[in-house]
């Protein structure tokens, strides 16, 4: 018997992947601006679905708070950009400051367990955007235009925030994925199974998590980041908006909670939801809770995390496989 | 004067907050489920209390009389469809469940009745609205009041029924050990149902006072979700009588930061909060005790 | 008559098999000692049959009627009551609670007959479930089954833990119940009380029977190699 890292399946889809983000960074080239800034909302979402998978697929933790981090790395960028910092930068710099803000951050919510840890979250990502609407320079509870980017033309910029969006991602689901493929990995999967019995392995079951949380603060923090420079407007009400926490668990449900793929196509599903049904209003907001819901009761496992078990695929090598050589007995 | 003042506001508000988090306290206790659907439930009890006073133009407190048998039944079914369902899976199923059923309910709700925000303060009678003057710095609200007595009965009576009735016992055994209840011929699904129906019932007064003492609309649940959840945490999860203490601890830290700043409301609960967090959870578990 | 029937039962945890094709009766009035190693089956049969846990395969019959797939609540308004493994009081319940909570039947079991056959219970009456020792605790868990005026009771090593003279006082108690005609299957680690106490004895090896038959006249050694399943010589 031989473990196996790469199916065939799985070099050549990792191969398309890095095919694909090449491809991609020849869209703002291609495409106009408005089709560019409907995909870079596409790669937002992508991102905010794999870090929430992060942390809740991977660590067991459900977090309906990391709208604190978006908000974070909106308003770092805000922050930033009035502080004379030039605009793209200063996005550089507030992702960093998210990152770095989760690690205290992570000292008090990883404190908590389950349903503690999501409503503490919240209560946290309630707070500070109460600390933010207080602040004036930040444009208080009514808002603020990062006009520091109308140095640049519209396309200049909308192409800027696009590979911004699109460096973001990469980086981030590799960091994820080369994470999971190491030895701390499996002991994720080992504390997801049954965390005491690993902490009694001498897996160092806090450690892990607080790496996880960190990187999906500094990953969300990104995607706020994004999304403030996506938008003309920025404001407390819809950065720090549980809405978001809804999109996320929406993603990722559906799309498949502890799988590398899920998400991403999770996210593809809502983008392609969010285009088609733009005139729903508050139908496709019940249409989204409804199926988030119904996901978690009947398909726990996601479309992604289904087809998995059933066809025994997996696109991107994350796992391992344990492969007969010819020859070999089967041993029950 | 103005800080016993802010206290006596406080205690008045607590025992709001008190019975919105009551419902919370009872299902975590029971079933170890934290519905985050919670709020939005008080604000469906609101608007049903709401719809039936503009129907027959009767007194909000009498027109909740007839919106409980609803809100029962919609309790009941709550438990039989999403929750007995999301207890057999893990442990973030029913919180995933419960999240979408939250956003379910918000956009129904503004599907119905538009963005509006609504009040039943109006309709309630002009003694929602007075208050005796005690002091120069002291105003004492007749509505306030009433809250605070309601709570106090709420509680008192949720006490009774678990410690002196063998309903109440039934339910203390099934949340202790389910499967040792069903041993001993208690029908654990049904218990665990009935105390759905109960969380839901209180929810709904909950959202009466929401309605009666301020303004609500159907984005208002989160608010008083994680105000709810504040109280039962700094009560002590699970513990009765805490969350009513839980829930004017909040009250009064909350009119306490308002005197700073009328901004500072929330935030100085929310800090309160936290520091409870800190201090209590280095790490410990937490189980269900109610007072003998 | 027979009062229990297990037919083919097959019971699984997950990828584990706990019980596997198992077979047997118990008649009205008898009592059967169920023995065998750790790990052998006897408290996932236990439980199997009071309605705990269901079965992968296989059936359960109460006076020839299928209750395979009756919830355990239901069973005790039968007549089956299992008094489980460890006890398990609620901790937070008086004495007296613990027993109330329980479903009564019309029988001779009440509060007040159930601390006659306990009488060191009397004292601790209104004293919390979780504040009780052992043997007072087994006392109350059997008393708690018995206010279900069960036909069938069902006892899961209620020797377990409990000093031996704590033991031997329970047993004594249940030399009572059974002498009034109440049908026990009772789990068992110790041997001697188990051939003492039964009439007919059945021992489990990896979730089958390996042996069967009357406590009087089974063979002693017979039943230790059954235990362990020490294989018999060609």
């Amino acid at each position: 018997m031989r473990v196996q890292r790469w199916t065939r399946t799985s070099k050549l889809f990792t191969s398309a992947t890095v095919a694909i983000a090449v491809l991609l960074a020849t869209v703002p080239l291609v495409f106009d601006p408005v089709v560019v800034q409907r995909l870079t909302n596409l790669l937002i979402l992508v991102l905010l679905a794999a870090m929430w998978n992060a942390l809740a697929g991977y660590g067991g933790l459900l977090s309906v708070g990391q709208q604190a981090f978006i908000g974070i790395g909106a308003y770092g960028t805000v922050f930033f950009a009035g502080l004379g910092v030039s605009p793209y930068p200063a996005m550089v710099l507030a992702t960093l400051v998210a990152g770095v803000i989760s690690v205290p951050i992570s000292f008090l919510a990883l404190r908590l367990r389950a349903a503690q840890f999501a409503i503490g979250m919240w209560v946290i990502a309630e707070a500070i955007s109460i600390l933010v609407r207080l602040d004036q320079n930040l444009g208080a509870g009514t808002g603020i235009s990062l006009i520091q980017l109308n140095q640049y033309a519209p396309n200049f910029r909308q192409a800027y925030t696009f590979w911004l969006a699109l460096a973001f991602t990469f980086i981030f689901l590799s960091a994820l994925f080369f994470l999971l493929r190491s030895p701390l990995g499996v002991s994720l999967q080992a504390i997801r199974d049954d965390e005491d019995a690993a902490r009694s392995l001498g897996v160092r079951v806090a450690s892990r998590k607080r790496l996880l949380f960190v990187l999906a603060g500094f990953g969300c923090g990104a995607a706020g980041v994004l999304i403030g420079a996506n938008t003309l407007f920025i404001e407390p009400g819809s950065m720090f908006s549980v809405q978001w926490s809804a999109f996320m668990i929406f993603m990722v449900l559906v799309g498949g909670l502890g799988t590398f793929e899920g998400p991403i196509l999770g996210a593809i599903l809502l983008f392609w939801i969010q285009t088609t049904f733009t005139q729903g209003g508050p139908w496709y907001l019940v249409g989204l809770g409804a199926t988030a819901a119904l996901f978690a009761l009947a398909l726990p496992r996601g479309i992604w995390g289904t087809i998995e078990e059933r066809l025994g695929l997996r696109l991107l090598p994350v796992g391992y496989r344990v492969v007969e050589m010819k020859g070999e007995e089967r041993t029950a | 004067m103005t800080i016993v003042n802010a206290v006596v506001q406080g205690i008045f508000l607590g025992a709001f907050y008190a019975v919105l988090a009551c419902g919370l306290s009872i299902m975590f206790g029971v079933m170890r489920i934290i519905n985050l659907a919670h709020g939005d439930i008080a604000v469906l009890g609101a608007y049903v209390v709401f719809v039936i006073v503009q129907g027959t133009g009767m007194s909000p407190f009498v027109a909740f009389i007839v919106a409980l048998p609803v809100m029962i039944v919609f309790g009941y079914a709550l438990q039989l469809t999403i929750l007995e369902r999301s207890l057999k899976s893990g442990i973030l199923t029913p919180l995933l469940a419960t999240f979408g059923l939250s956003i379910v309910i918000q956009n129904l709700l503004l599907i119905r009745f538009s963005p509006d925000v609504r009040s039943l303060g109006g309709e309630a009678g002009a003694f929602t609205t007075s208050s005796w003057q005690v002091t120069s710095g002291l105003s004492v609200s007749a509505f306030g009041i009433v809250i605070l007595v309601v709570a106090v009965a709420v509680f008192g009576a949720l006490q009774l029924f678990l410690s002196r009735t063998r309903a109440g016992w039934a339910m203390r055994a099934t949340a202790e050990d389910a499967d040792a209840a069903e041993l001993v011929g208690i029908n654990s699904r049904g218990v665990y149902a009935r105390a759905t129906a109960l969380a839901v019932a209180i929810a709904a007064l909950g959202g009466l006072f929401l309605a009666i003492r301020s303004v609500f609309d159907p984005l208002s649940g989160p608010t008083q979700l994680i105000f709810a959840f504040e109280a039962v945490v700094i009560g002590g999860m699970g513990r009765l009588w805490g969350t009513l203490l839980g829930g004017l601890a909040l009250g009064v830290a909350q009119t306490v930061g308002a005197q700073i700043n009328p901004e500072y409301s929330a935030l100085t609960g929310h800090l309160l909060f936290l520091a409870v967090l800190i201090v209590r959870y280095g790490g410990g578990r937490v189980s269900f005790r109610v007072a003998r | 008559m027979t009062l229990l029937r297990v037919e083919d039962l097959d019971c699984r945890y997950g990828l584990l098999q706990a019980v596997r094709g198992v077979t047997f009766e118990v008649a009205q009035g008898e009592t059967v000692a169920l023995i065998g190693a750790n790990g052998a089956g006897k408290s996932t049969l236990l439980r199997a049959i009071a309605g705990a846990h269901r079965p992968q395969g296989g059936r359960v019959l109460i006076d020839a009627a299928d209750v395979t797939s009756m919830r355990a609540h239901r069973r005790v308004s039968l007549g089956i009551a299992l008094v489980p493994e460890g006890r398990r009081l609620f901790p937070s319940l008086t004495v007296e609670e613990n027993l109330r909570v329980a479903a009564a039947r019309r029988g001779r079991w009440n509060v007040q007959s159930v601390l006659e056959v306990f009488p060191l219970l009397q004292a601790r009456r209104h004293m919390a479930a979780a504040n009780l020792s052992g043997g007072e605790q087994q006392a109350v868990a059997i008393g708690r089954a018995l206010m279900s005026n069960p036909r069938l009771l069902l006892l899961d090593e209620v020797s377990l833990g409990l000093a031996p003279i704590v033991v031997d006082a329970v047993y004594r108690s249940l030399a009572g119940i059974i002498n009034e005609g109440t049908t026990v299957l009772l789990v068992e680690q110790d041997l001697t009380r188990a051939l003492k106490v039964a009439g007919r004895v059945i021992c489990m090896l990896e979730g089958r029977i390996v042996l069967e038959g009357d406590a009087a006249s089974v063979d002693r050694d017979q039943v230790v190699s059954a235990y362990f399943g020490l294989k018999r010589p060609a």
